[in-house]
């Protein structure tokens, strides 16, 4: 067994494991906290198929999981309970907007782009807000979670589990992509744009399915936050929500398989530990994740040497 | 000679500069056509048109009887026009050997396959390998591309051009920064193809330029003053006067 392998096999053991533990140690807060972490891990993966592999910086990718968790939340207001129905919406919805936002940002490049992605979701943002019937800045409650057979995601513990199992099929699903042909000329292009070009390559056509592919997955995330919660508002949409994302991802390593999985964690541990200690944990967070961008440069996953 | 690639009237001006000033040439198949000129001329400029990543104001390009003068740079590629560039342009963060199978795999057509592990896929690896090791590289296959040296950076520009199956090879300066034994080496590769493909070389290498040559242009502030055989341009007074000066 590689040491990829070895990773993903002890991740998932530990994260199995995880729920009868902290509930014989009566902790059961320990199962909501991961559950959102692994929700929102599904999030960074899907930004590190088009930030890390594809080179697209996309500062609004919380626009998807707002998407998501709207399609949800919209959906259960006009009474429908399926969560086929629900997660359907969510996944499409969220391409949709994906292919009309892509379609424009991905002829821009480098600052521009950034900016481009930025502003959609900042519209995004305040379309939340204005809507008054799904309850505008203050948000909305879910009437209904999305209705499964089988799962009841209400259940703290079978949520935690389909959590679980989404985010470990978001990583090997995006591990796959970047290894086909498809993701080889995605990093092509990433690598080298003229160069990929020359040889035959059509940049835009490839990154725009990437966006696509990633918009979707990230309404994945999205539909699975709003049962989470149970509560949604537009500032799932606000930059800080599309920052913190990027963070996630650079912070694991941008380009790797583990990368947005370990960044994801060790951010919304870090918080969680220093809000026990201060409520300025901000200002001590801050710090740290400079010091750490500055030390691993590859990111956490870089500490085991796992970069492609 | 039937020809492969024709040129009319071609212009680009960048402000007040002509740097391609109504050129005029053609180039038949299986010929070795040498564009030459001092510093500043234009020939760099003339390939980007060629290849598709400028676009001329006025003029047209014709390749294999097709008007090509708006087609993008990958389009051009895949109906078999392949570039090297003037400087260094690989994917530095893959092996050489990725460096031509990606080139294979563009040209193979459409990448739009998402599951199936490609590097390892033998229709991709087989072909760059058997390129690789006509270009001379067979033993580096497995280096990052970043990692090697200038002259085989030179010689992975030609594999990858190659790997696209090119009917016509532009090549910018392939010899530019070698030393005498790597250019050798690179001249011997270029006499090899030479037979097999139709060939524009820009090159400042007049040993090169005459020894693969069958036919030369000289490019002179955006115009072709002359376009003839080596020994022809060799003796002709204007190319002289112009050009070869100090050289010849």
């Amino acid at each position: 067994m590689n040491r990829k392998t070895l990773f993903w096999v002890v991740a998932a053991a530990l994260l199995v494991l995880l729920p009868p533990l902290v509930l014989a140690l009566k902790q059961p807060y320990y199962i909501d906290l991961v559950r959102r972490i692994m929700i929102l891990a599904i999030a960074a993966i899907s930004l590190n198929l088009i930030l890390g592999y594809g080179g697209l910086v996309s500062f609004g990718h919380a626009a998807y999981i707002g998407i998501g968790a709207y399609a949800v939340g919209i959906l259960a207001f006009y009474g429908v309970g399926s969560g086929w129905a629900h997660f359907a919406m969510a996944i499409g919805a969220s391409a949709l907007v994906a292919l009309a936002i892509g379609a424009v940002s991905i002829r821009t490049s480098g600052i521009y782009f950034i900016m481009i992605t930025l502003a959609f979701t900042q519209m995004l943002y305040y379309l939340g807000i204005s809507i008054a019937e799904f309850g505008g800045d203050d948000g909305m409650r879910i009437k209904a979670r999305s209705r499964f057979p089988l799962v009841d995601l209400g259940d703290p513990v079978a949520a935690y589990y389909a959590a679980l199992v989404l985010m470990l099929l978001s990583a090997l699903l995006v591990s796959r992509i970047v290894n086909s042909r498809f993701g080889l000329a995605l990093r092509a292009c990433k690598s080298n744009d003229a160069r990929a070009r020359a040889i035959g390559f059509s940049p835009y056509p490839v990154r725009l399915i990437a966006f696509v592919i990633s918009g979707a997955l990230c309404g994945l995330s999205g539909a699975l936050y709003a049962n989470h919660t149970n509560y949604i508002t537009p500032s799932l949409m606000s930059w800080l929500q599309s920052g913190e994302l990027m963070f996630m991802v650079i912070l694991g390593g941008m380009g790797t398989a583990a990368g947005p999985v370990l960044g994801t964690f060790a951010l919304l541990l870090a918080e969680e530990v220093l809000k026990g200690f201060t409520e300025y944990w901000q200002v001590i967070l801050g710090p740290l994740l400079v010091l750490s961008v500055i030390f691993f440069r590859r990111g956490l996953a870089g500490m085991f040497s796992w970069h492609e | 000679m039937n020809k492969l690639l024709s040129v009319e009237r071609l212009s680009k001006s960048f402000g007040a500069l002509r740097a391609s000033d109504g050129i005029d040439f053609d180039v038949g198949e299986g010929e070795t056509h040498a564009i030459i000129g001092p510093n500043g001329a234009g020939k760099t400029t003339l390939i980007s048109q060629l290849a598709g990543n400028l676009r001329p104001d006025a003029g047209c390009i014709r390749f294999a009887g097709e008007d090509i003068t708006r087609l993008s740079a990958p389009r051009r590629s895949r109906k078999g026009l392949a570039r090297s560039f003037q400087i260094t342009s690989v994917f530095p963060e893959f092996t050489a050997l990725a460096n031509v199978a990606l080139a294979v795999q563009a040209q193979a057509g459409h990448s739009f396959r998402f599951w199936k592990p490609a590097q390892q896929d033998a229709a991709l690896l087989d072909p760059a390998g058997r390129i690789l090791d006509e270009v001379g590289l067979a033993e580096r296959k497995n280096i990052l591309a970043a990692n090697l040296a200038h002259g085989e950076h030179r010689q992975l520009e030609v594999a990858m051009a190659l790997a696209t199956r090119p009917r016509l090879l532009l090549l910018d300066e392939p010899m530019a920064g070698m030393g005498v034994e790597e250019s050798g080496r690179m001249i011997a590769l270029l006499g090899g193809l030479k037979r097999r493909l139709t060939i524009i070389l820009v090159e400042h290498d007049m040993d090169a330029v005459f020894r693969l040559a069958d036919r030369i242009s000289v490019l002179v502030y955006g115009r072709i003053i002359a376009t003839d055989t080596p020994e022809k341009v060799r003796t002709n007074e204007e190319v002289r006067r112009a050009y070869l000066g100090e050289d010849a």
